[in-house]
């Protein structure tokens, strides 16, 4: 038993208290992303499979791994192309990656590629895998629209139609609807609602106010174009687009630093009249692919790498998909520092997924909040995080959120800001639609 | 409307405060400032619902005088101290104090007096509503100037005082159509129906709705309640600033259709016309309110608000001293009664099983599993079980439809129904229901098999129209265990429940079985075991003066509407066939021999000779009238059955052959055997015999039963009538009951 006798092992502290660790450490090698794009902008005429080649092909090349060594590839997406369904085998074959590397697509809205890293680490701990590509991608610049399902049918019916009549019969049955198309749903098909009218009501049921909303967004922005120019972005991996007018995409184009006063002027954009989420201190829609290699640490070392950080835990929750849509990390933090031992005072670096500034302030304050440790997670309160460890490099609201690539793109930042600020523990939260959310534990490597 | 009236909290019974007389504040309202915004609320102490009572009144009164004077306060907010509830109605007792109908519209006048002094205030006034909004709670709402609303379930808005035989006394009639197009404020006045604050928003009478929140800082309602705060207050500010404006411009359409509808000649022509029409068909003109709201909003809109205002306090002084309202009103006071748990702790119920999928089956299963419990439905043939299962979910998809529930809610429901052919499955039930036909020998396997399979603990309850329970209870190794629930078809829509006790039935079993109904959302009244129990005990001999008057001579759509006409929803006759022939010929012969004489009259031989020539009522498509032919709803006599009626033919007395001892005879005798159960103790007290009555046989509501109809009737004159008809016909038949003839003399009243 090789894997026991790695001198890593015990290197959380309080193990006592920690939940025992089964298997190989796991460790990053590296994670990259493409530029991320403003929906309708940059990208507009790619297909998301051609975002997500990117990010493969730019991952490889960062970190010249031979194919051969990669046993297995995973990617997130949550609005699928229907003709790229598994859009992960798509993106490797065009990305150069040889046939004989098994690749699937796995889903869970806005942290479907936390699943693909923490499938990979799954693969990797049973001894499956030594080496595994995890990333995801998200394309809103198109979507699919469909026909109505009145038009589906009529048109599935068509093959079957003979007489003349009848066939006469379905064309009019499509025409009919042909302009009132289904477009992908916005709101949480269990309870109909949109996750912006549930973000907005979970701000008040935590007192959070526009203006802190405002600030935060403000803040968001701010930090991340600081990290931006101070060329902290390292996963960025350029994207270079052909045709007529070639450019290259080298930067997020989301990243505006607004004025206070323009950020008050704003109305609100689900609830109205009363409501305080705005355009403005909401994430906006996002085109964007990321990618990564996780190897066991075991494997990293004898073929040379030089890993950024340890996969330490992960714990997935999920609850009520109506009163708690986006309130995860307050519930995930808690349960994957206890189980792996932590206190919130060993975290140094917070990396919390920005899908609102009112659902990230809710959750601060619900972590900090008595009435709710107590009653929902049955522990007494956890208190407030350090705001100077949060997002230092700005978040969702900002760099922008490609639903499947942004879970990738948490544990990029976790990595490097653990390494530039010192730090030994990053923890990533993120919320998720179905009521779900994801944290997991990094560790600094070699710290 | 009747299956709408247990669920209307229209009025709560506020203990009266302590001290009635006329010294200001009660500490029923509390004044906050939040800048020049003053918040009032109303928070009556030591209760769970407020109500607009004299206390209120008063300190509302004092409050807005103070705030109306105060050059510190811009707005006011008016709201609730309490999250469930803003005003639940006026306190009925009020009412009950007036001494006559001056003194009740003065009630109403002072009422108006007060609510007008808020809609003339130069503040802004901003009600901020959360929680029961009803009758003069949402005429107090109304009488502000802008309505803000939580949509959540508990936060309903309606005028439901017809329900009790009253009109909107505090200004809705008049305030009301002035903000919703006509047609749904009367809708709403005359069916008191319940709106949701969205609802209530589409309809025009709510501006702005504020979405609950969900568990935060505080527990949700707690959060939700300081929201809705916060939100009016920066409504008031606004309102009172300028920066909003009340504008409640309708759509173009809406205008158009609102400029054509009050137009008098089509407002006297075509709309009230077809909803007096309505009214009319509906009521048979039995129920005077409904026909007073249409007279008093007429009078608002043709000859303008003071008019209306007073004839509004004029007709609610009236309908306040009706028999109708007070028979309403006990009904009101007895459903509540009915809902309360009066029987104890019983066993903990986490599954149920039923067995026999048919209608009733069915049913049972349905009004339970969408209450969280799961349930087992089990029926040995598996296309019957097939056709119970679709008949919840067809009812359920329904529900979703017409937004009862969510799709998810749906879902979730159906994941509590398991639906079985193997006993095996119902292994863990807490109470098991048999709802199998109707026959002895069956029901005593069932049960064996049951008791084969659960708990030793588990109750077994039979579901049974007559068969006494104590000989069903006989094939059971725990007699203790089995008690009677007789359930009435269509489950899902009759409130009633009657619970059985036999001798041997324990005190543990009644309360698990009333648990399980009052979950199911049921008005629960325990009956001692007896031939026919109460509500079919009380059925048998009317339907016997039914079989008379047919043979009599009495066509089966005269009876029909003779009974209908008196104020039963459906006639006697339809309701024999609806019930189907076969079973009233079983049920008459097995009464006769449990009773006698008294439940004799017409000739029980009749259904014997119809069932016999295949005449079984609805389900054989052909009874007393044809069915299945033509249109729905059209129906036609059936002649067969008349030749056969006719072989019976009796001569009618000349001195009872009058429409009105024709209808008294049918009554009497229902009222007559409801006493004898009252007097054997079938039943604790008399309003369990009038909620029986009139969710279970559809007893007049405006009489509110036998019990109350005796008191608004009068028992000395209702023992006349009998006394005449016992001259005529078989006095066993007309022999009152010893209570009733000690009433009569004694003047006594039941309530």
């Amino acid at each position: 038993m090789l894997r026991l006798s790695f001198p890593l092992q015990e290197s959380i502290r309080h193990a006592s208290n920690a939940v025992k660790r089964v298997g190989p450490n796991v460790v990053l090698v590296d994670a990259v992303r493409t530029p991320f794009c403003l929906a309708g902008t940059a990208y507009k005429d790619l297909m998301a499979v051609d975002l997500q080649k990117e990010a493969l092909r730019a991952l490889v090349r960062r970190t010249q791994i031979p194919y051969e060594k990669i046993d297995h590839v995973i990617c997130g997406t949550v609005i699928q192309e229907p003709r790229t369904s598994n859009i992960a085998r798509e993106a490797a074959l065009l990305a150069g990656f040889p046939d004989k590397i098994p690749c699937n697509t796995v889903t869970l809205a806005c942290i479907s590629s936390n699943v693909a890293v923490t499938d990979a680490i799954g693969m990797l701990k049973s001894g499956y895998a030594n080496a595994v590509v995890a990333g995801g991608v998200e394309f809103m610049s198109d979507v699919p629209i469909r026909y109505n399902r009145k038009a589906r049918k009529a048109m599935l019916g068509m093959q079957k139609a003979k007489a003349a009549g009848e066939k006469l019969k379905i064309f009019g049955e499509i025409a009919k609807n042909l302009l009132s198309p289904e477009l992908p749903a916005i709101a949480e098909f269990s309870s109909g609602e949109t996750m912006g009218h549930s973000a907005d009501r979970l701000a008040a049921a935590f007192n959070v106010s526009r203006k802190e909303q405002d600030d935060f967004a403000l803040r968001s922005h701010t930090l991340a174009q600081k990290a931006a120019s101070g060329g902290k972005l390292t996963d960025i991996e350029p994207v270079f687009l052909e045709g007529k007018k070639p450019k290259t995409v080298k930067a997020d184009n989301g990243i505006r630093v607004s004025t206070p006063e323009k950020l008050t002027s704003l109305k609100p954009a689900f609830v109205k009249p009363h409501g305080t989420i705005t355009a403005a201190n909401a994430s906006f829609l996002t085109d964007g692919a990321s990618a990564c290699l996780v190897m066991t640490e075991e494997f990293a070392l004898a073929n040379g790498y030089k890993p950024k950080a340890y996969l330490r835990e992960y714990q997935f929750v999920s609850q009520d998909p109506k009163d708690q849509l986006l309130l995860s990390p307050a519930y995930a933090i808690p349960r994957l520092l206890d189980k792996a031992g932590l206190n919130v005072k060993d975290v140094s670096v917070f990396e919390i997924h920005e899908a609102f500034a009112g659902q990230v302030l809710a959750n601060l304050n619900a972590l900090d909040s008595e009435h709710f440790c107590q009653k929902w997670m049955k522990r007494s309160r956890v208190g407030r995080l350090d705001m100077d460890k949060l997002n230092k490099w700005g978040g969702s609201l900002s760099i922008g959120h490609p639903f499947g690539a942004t879970g990738v793109r948490l544990l990029a930042h976790t990595a490097a800001r653990l390494k530039e600020e010192g730090g030994q523990y990053g923890v990533i939260a993120a919320c998720a639609a179905g009521g779900h959310g994801v944290g997991m534990l990094v560790e600094a490597y070699g710290k | 409307m009747l299956s709408r009236l247990q669920n209307t909290r229209l009025i709560a019974f506020a203990s009266r405060p302590l001290s009635l007389s006329s010294t200001r504040n009660a500490g029923t309202v509390k004044i906050e400032k939040k800048g020049d915004v003053a918040v009032v609320k109303i928070d009556m102490p030591n209760t769970k619902e407020n109500v607009l009572g004299e206390a209120l009144s008063n300190d509302l009164t004092e409050a807005f005088s103070k705030l109306e004077n105060d050059e510190t306060v811009k707005s006011v907010v008016l709201m609730s101290g309490k999250p469930n509830s803003f005003v639940a109605g006026a306190d009925i007792t009020m009412l009950s104090k007036a001494k006559d109908v001056a003194d009740a519209e003065r009630m109403s006048s002072e009422g108006q007096k007060q609510f007008a002094r808020l809609a003339e205030s130069k503040k802004p006034i901003v009600a901020a509503i959360m929680g029961s909004c009803l009758g003069g709670g949402l005429e107090l709402a109304l009488a502000c100037h802008y309505r803000i609303a939580v949509n959540d379930k508990k936060t309903q808005l309606a005028l439901p005082e017809v329900m009790l035989g009253l009109l909107p006394g505090a200004g809705g009639t008049q305030r009301l159509p002035k903000l919703v197009a006509l047609p749904t404020a009367l809708d709403m006045m005359l069916t008191g129906k319940k709106l949701k604050a969205d609802k209530a928003k589409k309809a025009g009478f709510v501006d702005v709705v504020v979405q609950p929140l969900g568990d935060g800082l505080g527990p949700a309602n707690e959060i939700t309640h300081k929201y809705l705060e916060d939100v009016a207050v920066k409504t008031a500010q606004q309102l009172a600033s300028g920066t909003l404006k009340i504008d409640r411009t309708k759509p173009l359409m809406q205008r158009i259709q609102n400029a054509i509808t009050s137009n008098r000649l089509v407002l006297d022509n075509v709309v009230l016309k077809m909803a007096r029409d309505k009214v009319m068909k509906m009521t048979k003109g039995n129920y005077p309110a409904p026909l007073r709201i249409l007279e008093v909003i007429r009078e608002g809109i043709v000859n303008g608000s003071a008019k209306g205002y007073a004839l509004e306090s004029k007709y609610f002084g009236e309908l306040a001293k009706t028999t109708q309202s007070a028979a309403l009103i006990g009904l009101f006071n007895g459903s509540t009664d009915c809902k309360k748990n009066k029987y104890g702790e019983g066993r903990p119920i986490n599954e149920l099983a039923v067995v026999g999928a048919g209608l009733m089956g069915a049913g049972i299963a349905n009004v339970t599993i969408d209450k969280g419990v799961k349930t087992v439905l089990l029926d040995v043939n598996e296309s019957g079980l097939e056709r119970g299962q679709n008949q919840i979910l067809t009812h359920l998809a329904t529900g979703v439809k017409r937004r009862k529930m969510t799709l998810l809610e749906k879902e979730r429901i159906v994941s509590n129904l398991v639906a079985t052919t193997d006993y095996q499955k119902m292994k863990n039930a807490d109470i098991v229901i048999e709802a199998v036909f109707e026959d002895i020998g069956l029901k005593h396997k069932v049960i064996k098999q049951i008791e084969s399979i659960v708990r030793p603990d588990c109750v077994v309850a039979t579901n049974t129209s007559a068969l006494p329970i104590a000989e069903i209870a006989k094939a059971s190794a725990h007699p203790e265990n089995v008690i009677g629930m007789h359930y009435f078809s269509p489950v899902e829509k009759m409130q009633l429940l009657e619970i059985i006790t036999h001798e041997g039935t324990s005190q543990q079993t009644i309360a698990t079985a009333a648990q399980l109904g009052l979950k199911q959302g049921k008005l629960v009244v325990v009956v001692k075991d007896c031939p026919g129990f109460f509500v079919v005990r009380c059925l048998a001999p009317i339907m016997s003066e039914i079989t008379r008057l047919l043979q009599e001579g009495v066509t089966p759509e005269q009876l029909d509407k003779i009974t209908t006409d008196f104020g039963f929803p459906v006639g006697a006759v339809t309701l024999s066939d609806e019930v189907g022939l076969d079973v009233a010929e079983h049920v008459a012969h097995f009464l006769a021999g449990a009773l006698g004489a008294r439940v004799g009259g017409g000739n029980p031989q009749i259904y014997t000779d119809l069932v016999a020539a295949g005449i079984k009522g609805r389900k054989s498509n052909k009874g007393f009238y044809l069915y299945g032919e033509g249109k729905k709803g059209s129906k036609k006599v059936n002649e067969e059955a008349l030749k056969i009626i006719s072989k019976y033919r009796v001569t009618a007395p000349a001195e009872t052959n009058n429409v009105e001892d024709q209808q008294i005879r049918v009554l009497c005798r229902f009222i007559n055997e409801a006493m004898h159960c009252l007097q054997e103790g079938v039943i604790r007290q008399p309003s369990d015999g009038d909620i029986a009555s009139v969710f279970g046989v559809g007893f007049p509501p405006f009489w509110g039963g036998p019990f109350r109809f005796v008191d608004l009737y009068g028992a000395e004159k209702l023992v006349a009538k009998m006394d005449k008809f016992s001259r005529v016909y078989d006095r066993r038949q007309f022999e009152p009951a010893q209570i009733l003839v000690d009433y009569a003399k004694s003047g006594r009243k039941f309530y």
